[in-house]
């Protein structure tokens, strides 16, 4: 059961080897965290991050794999999940996502399904098998990880974040749909990363590591803030790049 | 589904909320699957609710008999401490034990083992039950301290999980008036309070000290320490307390109690006591349940809520009390008026809290990013002193502290077996410390 800092005992990870899930789950394991169930597409890395809860202090892991490219993979990953929780499940961290390269693909019609599929479509499929488990045990928080590039799309990325901005938004009103259940919905928008995902990319002003952002979502959990800005200025400066002229902002995004 | 919380208003769960009004009624719910049994919701954190399952309101048994010659009365579970002194107050009859609030159950009473500010003298509620009537998933049973006195002890204390109490003959106390006398004492550190305790308080039914957990430096554990005995009959005939007037209509919005207005309030409150006083009439409940006068006012902590942290360690480890005022003071959280209390001997129940000692209360708003943390250290502090935290107010321990804390957790789990063998009794808290199956 969750505490009264929304410190889980239980936790679900979908893309559980996500260099940012891994440092939020290393905090929750030296926390209160005792069984946690990791879903990905890569069983080494599922293994290697199961591991390493353990060695935080999780006395119970399950990993399970799937495939974000088929959306109809996302009910039956979520119920099998659950069912490796073996109770009730106080946290699920959504993390899936792709990002890639986009000027080697934005010309194929099929890699913009895939971006959009990845990044959005199998998410929603899962968070609302998740939503529906969730308010049934009448308790539990939801972890979205978006990114502030969904706030304001910028063009050299325009698939991924119009993507994760899509996931965005749908999960502000999903949050609000959670409002008096006992089941919250928080989103994470982290500035600029440097992780897996993000290697050889350009880094942006305010660029931190995994364990920051860990900092601040663990933070979150306990004053319920439906969104987590990471490190938190960018709340104040995203106020303002979102009105910023087009015609500037596309000199500005791509420095 | 309802949505349910503690009193400290986190974490909240959706339940099935149901309202048996009969025994029979409580029988068939035990029979229908896992259940949690709730009073009036003063417990602090987790342990009146059952995420997405079913919670039992027992507030429905509320009858209340009359009181024989001897002081004895029948009670339903679901009686409040309110009601009861209601109607045998004007009869000069008093409860022998009462927390710092009117509204709890006797369900909750015997539950959680309450104490009150006469516990060095007349030991916690369970001293004063005479007997309860239990009703478990293999039966129903007459308990008492001479009859099954292993079930009896595993329900004073037991947080519920022993089965439903559906009713309990309690002694009450004689009194001649509805006033208590009240010496006041300010201490300008926490040794001349804590002295001032060890030396005087067998000369008083009631004591009590309310710590300021702001002050620092010279002032660390400055506190006002007030002790009380009932009037004897005077002029006024003893009547009722009143009941509150005041109110919080709606959430406070988060950090109204912040650092700043939480040491106005304490300077402010530590000064407006007198330096000694003697024999002041107060009235019952302004003695006994300040709170009472302001309806809800743990909407005062916001949203986010707060947590009550309540440890007891043994009466040599007074320096552990130091300690973790001198650490509150230093972290710089926001601690409202603490309440330091000597315990006298603790009682027979397995998981009953009190234990002869100190006891320490704090009220803390969530939110703070090193609450956690630091409380997870003070739990460090108090089981090294050989002490515990209050399972009533939790909503955060450890669940691998729990069995160090309170050792005779294994015997309890055996006597609960018997009457529970299938694990229908059930709450967050137990869920959460592991205290029953996940």
């Amino acid at each position: 059961m969750e505490n009264a800092f929304g410190q889980p005992q239980s936790v679900v990870v979908l893309g559980g080897t996500s260099d940012i899930a891994r440092a939020i789950v290393r905090k929750l394991c030296a926390a209160r965290a005792e069984t946690v169930v990791l879903a990905g597409r890569d069983p080494a890395g599922l293994a290697e991050a199961a591991r390493e809860a353990e060695e935080y202090g999780a006395t119970r892991t399950e990993v399970l794999t799937f495939d974000a490219e088929d959306p109809a993979s996302a009910e039956t990953t979520v119920a099998g999940a659950f069912e490796r929780a073996g109770g009730p499940v106080d946290l699920v961290i959504v993390a899936v996502g792709a990002l890639g390269d986009q000027s080697e693909f934005e010309d194929d019609p099929a890699e913009a399904v895939r971006m959009v599929t990845v990044n959005m479509t199998w998410p929603v499929a899962a968070l609302t098998a998740v939503r529906t488990r969730l308010l049934a045990q009448g308790h539990g928080r939801i972890l979205v990880l978006t990114s502030v590039a969904a706030v304001r799309v910028r063009r050299s990325m325009y698939l991924y974040a119009g993507a994760k901005a899509g996931l965005d938004r749908l999960c502000q009103g999903m949050s609000d749909s959670l409002v008096g259940t006992g089941v919250r919905l928080q989103l994470v928008r982290p500035g600029f990363v440097r992780t897996k995902m993000t290697s050889g990319q350009k880094e942006a002003p305010f660029t931190t590591g995994p364990n920051e952002v860990a900092e601040y979502v663990v933070r979150a959990l306990s004053t319920d803030d439906p969104v987590v800005w990471s490190p938190p200025v960018l709340r104040y400066l995203f106020v303002v790049v979102r009105h910023l002229p087009a015609a500037i902002w596309r000199r500005v995004a791509d420095l | 589904m309802t949505r349910l919380a503690g009193w400290g208003r986190t974490p909240a769960a959706q339940s099935s909320v149901v309202a048996p009004s009969s025994e029979e009624e409580v029988a068939e719910l035990l029979a229908r699957g896992p259940l949690c049994v709730r009073g009036l919701g003063r417990s602090y954190g987790d342990a009146a609710q059952l995420a997405g399952g079913t919670v039992a309101e027992l507030t429905g048994l509320d009858e209340i008999g009359p009181v024989d010659e001897a002081g004895v009365v029948t009670l339903g579970a679901g009686a409040s401490i309110d009601a009861l002194l209601a109607s045998v107050l004007p009869e000069g009859w008093f409860v022998p034990v009462t927390p710092g609030t009117r509204q709890v159950t006797m369900g909750g009473a015997v539950a959680a083992d309450v104490h009150g500010k006469n516990h060095h003298r007349d030991g916690s509620f369970a001293s004063h039950v005479e007997s309860l009537r239990l009703a478990t998933p293999r039966g129903v049973f007459d308990v008492s301290p001479e009859a099954d006195p292993d079930l009896f002890w595993a329900t004073l204390g037991g947080m519920g999980l022993t089965g439903v109490v559906t009713r309990v003959r309690l002694r009450l106390l004689r009194v001649e008036s509805d006033v208590v006398l009240v010496d006041t004492d300010r201490f300008d550190d926490l040794d001349g309070v804590m002295a001032a305790m060890v030396e005087g308080d067998e000369r008083h039914r009631y004591s009590v000290a309310w710590v300021d957990c702001t002050a620092a430096g010279s002032r660390t554990g400055r506190a006002v320490l007030t002790r009380g005995d009932h009037a004897p009959a005077g002029a006024e005939p003893p009547r009722a307390p009143r009941t509150g007037r005041l109110g919080v209509p709606f959430v406070a919005p988060p950090g109204l109690l912040n650092r700043l207005s939480v040491r106005a309030f304490n300077e402010a409150w530590f000064r407006r006591a007198p330096r000694h006083a003697v024999e002041e009439p107060h009235s019952l409940g302004a003695f006994f349940h300040p709170l009472d006068g302001v309806a809800d006012w743990n909407r005062l902590y916001g949203p986010r809520g707060f947590v009550q942290y309540q440890f007891v360690v043994p009466e040599n480890a007074g320096e552990t009390v130091r300690a973790v005022i001198e650490r509150l003071a230093r972290s710089g959280l926001v601690s409202f008026l603490a309440v330091l209390k000597r315990f006298g001997a603790g009682d027979p129940g397995h998981l009953s809290f009190p234990m002869a000692g100190w006891t320490l209360a704090l009220d803390l708003p969530v939110g703070a990013e090193t609450l956690p943390d630091e409380l997870d250290a003070l739990d460090e502090l108090v089981l090294d002193a050989g002490g515990r935290v209050y399972l009533a107010k939790d909503a955060r321990l450890d669940p691998a502290k729990v069995a160090a804390m309170y050792p005779r957790l294994e015997e309890w789990r055996a006597v609960r077996a018997r009457v529970d063998p299938e694990g229908v009794l059930t709450s967050d808290l137990a869920r959460r410390l592991h205290l029953v199956g996940r």
